[in-house]
């Protein structure tokens, strides 16, 4: 698998050099050992299949794609993107997960390299950086839009939040979701985590939720963990309503899950695998042939990323000659400008500071499969 | 002072020091001129700090395991403490002294004063135990200490610094900023640490290690090292010397810290997790335990060797893996060592080895 | 009632630190090494495991089984490859090399399995015991693994102290001099105890990802990590001590959790640990040796 893909970015990278002449130099770092990998080999296949498919499409951009290791470090993630640096990239896609980004996001603004990160989602990501734009939501944003969601909708009066403690990510939605919710009738019950290295046994959280009282909970964390509550939970006989975020995007698609755990679970996603328009089918079909597996929302973040600088760098008449000084101002102009339609979200629009504006998806999960809540 | 103690030193060991200082000297040069016209990719210019930071480190634990003989599993909770109280010293000096260099310094002393601290209280129980038991101590507090600061907050407003634990009810006044914010860590930093001042580090830390071993204490880290019993027969206070060895290493280690987190946007707890701790061990250990240089460079190479392996994509982390196990297997075993000394045609018999064996 | 349910949740996980626990203290008690790649070997058993029953529809015993086969093979080998040559090594480069082992497990599973997490199916079912008009509920799996916890260390306990190999592992683990002029391959006999902890490893492989269904490369290494403590917690060396550490370790991270802070429940793990060998310098059970001058 890995000696194809190999291959595979060896040939794309060849053909792009010899036919197209020069190609924009594109870089970006992630995961891709380590206990985050998951993260960072979506985000890189995804942009992968982009590169690929806009290489082919003879619009006048062509791209060179290179992603580096960083394993979900802020120092190595420093170190990747200076690799990066010597290659000549150009643009850059940040770093796939938060606290790296941060770190490579400094160095981006420093050395006016513009960079738009697929999945980052922290706010001080973006904080007091004008070259530096986000394709995810900011987490605050989850928040408090769950928040929102979940007493629009009236699903439940007393909610149960379980985060990770030692995460960016979790604690971000968990801090706006907690602050936002009483003021919208909303009573948290029940606020319990963990962390890294006693990330197995939830029976205590999802006791102490059931016994106050829980009707809703409020799961802002990664699919993996919540695949072992939701499993958890149902040997204890407690069925509550489960609310997830972004990151729950994938549960369905690991390999063994009993997807009748998730039935009934909703979640505010970017990007549904199962939407029928055609930019989606098309782009997971060509994922599912590559590598055999239904794209993550990472996947989508980092294939929605190189189209949008694929607008963005035909809007503004780039072209590969030119420094990364330049093409950072164009970026900036453009990105502040322009509205994107790709597949995690239809007018997709960028603010002044980096942050994204799209519309969330709200999702429900029956039968094995999302469904629209509205 | 040092000069007279050096004379008076065994001329092997006299030699050995001036050689640390003279490569570590040399390599500064070289790295600055290299780093300053540019000749130095920036990958290796970005990690001129981090490397420095390492070599700290190394030094550091040498002096707990190498000299000192205990095994530390908890040394980068040290740096931990140090990167905090230091970058937070310096958020809060910014106003006050606004000259980097200054500022920097400072929040290194901090670090290390803080640091210090941590070593000393944590040091009371845990060197009254022995060998793997007192590693599995200090892995148990190098873990506290990161869960700790995972819960701490820590924010200053217009009525002084605030603190709280496990959730942020500082209630900073307008105006106020949260500094340390738990699991997101310190974020917006001010990059002020530089590649000389990590030099500096690298050869104040130096000399406190050579200084100190030559002393009459660090006589008594050996003999107490070497054998206890025998150390403790003619009336050595075993356990000061212990605690001698363990806060200053700790001290080290938070200068360490301080000079390492200033080199990055963003610093968090779980940085200084066990897998850390272990890499800096693997510096001491391959580099020779008690051999400064030998730690120095084992360091700087750790530090470059999974970059240099990039071009292997996927399987850099398995190569580094082969690398470090054949590397053990290559200096540790006898047979593989009488091997390779047979290629070597001029080998002959060192004098210096011989006496350390 | 609430008690007695944490305090099974307790014994179910404490019960696999101890099978893990119980593989690292075997190794100690006579390699006297660290063995940190323990843990990765756990991740090998779960993965051999999860592809003969997931996907190759295996029996789940005829799994474990296997997983126990490929595990015992992988352990004597890594022991002959790079623990052998460093026998009369300083105990610290067998240790950076356990470590080094260990990467090379982790970063091998990555690349031959991927990322992504996988779905471990449970061995026996999801159901559960229903006690006290359902007040009290203790999972298929957390009895299995109590009860397998307790017949590896009752098996393990016999072995050792009335067979002929037991009784050359507790010689060697005595004195390996000795052993050898009195005739025992001390080679042989750490190989088999390499052999033992491995195969328990995929036992506590396969019963870790039953009870929390989620296998990833990197899945043994923090119980690995908790289990160690389990064994030092216990007195490293002994085996009623693993069996103990491990369960005590269990019910105080699940007590620490329900009852102190969730957020802080590793640092209480922890600080317990450390006051108990403050009290008993050498864990619960294990020996204090006397030093001979």
């Amino acid at each position: 698998m890995t000696k194809k893909i190999l291959t595979c970015t060896i040939l794309v990278l060849a053909m792009a050099s010899c036919a197209f002449g020069a190609a924009f130099k594109i870089g970006g770092t992630g995961p891709l050992t380590g206990g985050a990998a998951i993260y960072g080999t979506a985000a890189m296949r995804g942009a992968q299949i982009a590169v690929d498919e806009i290489n082919a499409m003879n619009t006048g951009i062509t791209f060179e794609l290179r992603y580096e290791d960083d394993t979900h470090d802020a120092e190595k993630a420093v170190n990747a993107y200076n690799a990066l640096k010597d290659w000549g990239m150009q643009v850059s896609l940040g770093s796939v997960t938060s606290k790296p980004c941060e770190a490579t996001a400094a160095e981006n603004f420093a050395d006016r390299i513009f960079a738009l990160t697929p999945s980052a989602s922290s706010a001080a990501v973006t904080d007091g950086k004008d070259n530096v734009f986000q394709m995810c939501f900011v987490d605050p944003n989850q928040g408090s839009a769950s928040a929102q969601y979940i007493a629009d909708k009236k699903f439940a009066k007393k909610v149960a939040v379980i985060w990770k403690n030692d995460d960016v990510y979790s604690k971000g939605i968990r801090d706006t979701f907690v602050e936002k919710a009483p003021s919208l009738g909303l009573e948290v019950v029940s606020e319990t985590t963990f962390a890294d290295g006693n990330d197995n046994d939830f029976s205590v959280q999802l006791t102490d939720a059931q016994k106050n009282g829980a009707e809703l909970v409020f799961l802002p964390m990664y699919y993996q963990p919540a695949s072992l509550i939701l499993a958890q939970a149902q040997a204890m006989g407690y069925a509550p309503k489960w609310f997830g975020v972004d990151g729950m995007d994938g549960i369905l698609t690991m390999e063994g899950f009993d997807k009748s755990l998730a039935e009934g679970v909703m979640l505010l996603t970017p990007f549904n695998a199962d939407a029928k328009d055609e930019k989606t089918v098309k782009f997971v079909a060509e994922y599912q042939k590559r590598f055999n597996e239904v794209p993550n929302q990472f996947a989508a973040d980092g294939y929605d990323c190189v189209y949008a600088y694929c607008q963005a760098l035909t809007q503004a008449k780039a072209t590969p000659d030119m420094s990364a000084e330049d093409l950072c101002g164009k970026m900036i102009e453009q990105f502040t400008t322009m509205t994107f339609n790709g597949v995690t979200g239809e007018n997709v629009k960028w603010a002044k500071n980096g942050e994204v504006t799209k519309d969330p998806k709200g999702m429900v999960i029956k039968d094995g499969a999302y469904v629209g809540l509205d | 002072m040092t000069m007279r103690r050096l004379i008076n030193l065994k001329r092997v060991e006299a030699r050995r020091i001036y050689l640390t200082y003279f490569i570590v000297i040399i390599a500064y040069v070289i790295c600055q001129t290299m780093s300053s016209t540019r000749i130095l990719s920036s990958t290796m210019r970005g990690m001129l700090v981090p490397i420095c930071a390492y070599m700290v480190m190394s030094i550091s634990l040498n002096l707990v395991v190498g000299i000192s003989g205990e095994l530390s599993l908890g040394h980068a909770g040290f740096m931990s403490v140090g990167a905090f109280s230091g970058v937070a010293a310096a958020i809060l000096m910014q106003s006050v002294i606004p000259f980097a260099p200054v500022r920097l310094a400072l929040a290194m002393i901090i670090a290390a004063i803080f640091a210090a601290i941590a070593g000393f209280l944590i040091g009371i129980p845990v060197l009254r135990l022995k060998g793997d038991y007192l590693a599995i101590v200090t892995l148990a507090f190098g873990e506290i200490i990161k869960s700790i600061l995972n819960n701490f907050y820590m924010g200053m407003d217009s009525g002084g610094i605030q603190f709280s634990m496990l959730s942020d009810t500082t209630r900073l006044l307008p105006g106020g900023k949260l500094i340390i914010r738990g699991p997101m860590g310190i974020s917006g930093i001010q990059k002020i640490a530089t590649f000389p001042a990590g030099f500096i580090l690298v050869m104040i830390s130096l000399m406190i290690v050579f200084n100190l071993v030559n002393s009459r204490s660090g006589r008594a880290f050996m003999a107490i090292r070497d054998d206890r019993i025998a150390a403790e027969s003619i009336g050595l206070d075993i356990t000061k010397y212990k605690m001698m060895a363990f806060v200053l290493s700790a001290a080290m280690a938070g200068a360490a810290g301080a000079l390492f987190a200033m080199n990055y946007s963003t610093i968090v707890a779980n940085k200084f997790d066990f897998n850390t701790s272990i890499l800096i061990l693997v510096f001491v250990v391959l580099g020779g335990q008690g051999n400064m240089l030998g730690g120095i460079i084992a360091a700087a190479a750790l530090t470059i060797l999974p970059e240099k392996l990039r071009q292997f994509s996927d399987y850099r982390m398995l190569l580094y893996a082969v690398i470090l196990i054949v590397t053990m297997l290559g200096t540790n075993n006898q047979d593989i060592r009488n091997f390779f000394a047979k290629l070597n045609p001029f080998r002959h018999k060192e004098p210096e080895e011989e006496e350390a064996a | 009632m609430i008690f007695l349910n944490y305090f099974i949740s307790g014994i179910s996980l404490g019960s696999i630190y101890a099978i893990i626990a119980l593989g690292y203290t075997m190794v100690y008690g006579i390699a006297k090494m660290l063995n940190f790649a323990h843990g990765d070997v756990i991740m090998v058993g779960a993965y051999v495991c999860f592809y003969a029953v997931a996907r190759y529809n295996f029996n789940p015993f005829l799994g474990v089984l296997l997983a126990m086969i490929v595990c015992t093979f992988l352990g004597i080998i890594v022991e002959r490859l790079a623990y052998k040559p460093l026998r009369q090594a300083p105990s610290l480069a067998v240790l950076i090399t356990a470590i080094g082992v260990s990467y090379f497990l982790q970063n091998s599973a990555l690349l031959l399995w991927s990322s992504n997490p996988k779905v471990f199916p449970s061995i026996i079912g999801r159901g559960a015991f229903k006690l006290f008009d359902g007040e009290l509920s203790v999972s298929h799996i957390t009895a299995l693994t109590i009860i397998a916890c307790l017949v590896i260390m009752v098996v393990l306990t016999l072995f050792i102290s009335k067979t002929r190999l037991g009784k050359a592992m507790r010689a060697c683990s005595e004195d390996k001099g000795a052993a050898q002029l009195m005739g025992i391959n001390v080679n042989a006999t750490i190989s088999l105890t390499f052999a033992i902890g491995s195969g328990l490893a995929a036992i506590a492989g396969a019963l870790l990802c039953s009870a929390y269904p989620t296998l990833m490369p990197t899945t043994g290494a923090l119980p690995g990590i908790k289990a160690f403590t389990a064994a030092v917690f216990g007195g490293i060396g002994s085996i009623p001590g693993a069996f103990l550490g491990g369960l005590m370790l269990g019910v105080i991270e699940i007590f620490a959790k329900a009852y102190i802070s969730s957020q802080l429940s590793d640092a209480v793990v922890f600080a317990v640990l450390i006051i108990v060998l403050l009290v008993k310098p050498a864990g619960l059970l294990g020996r204090l040796t006397q030093e001979k001058v």
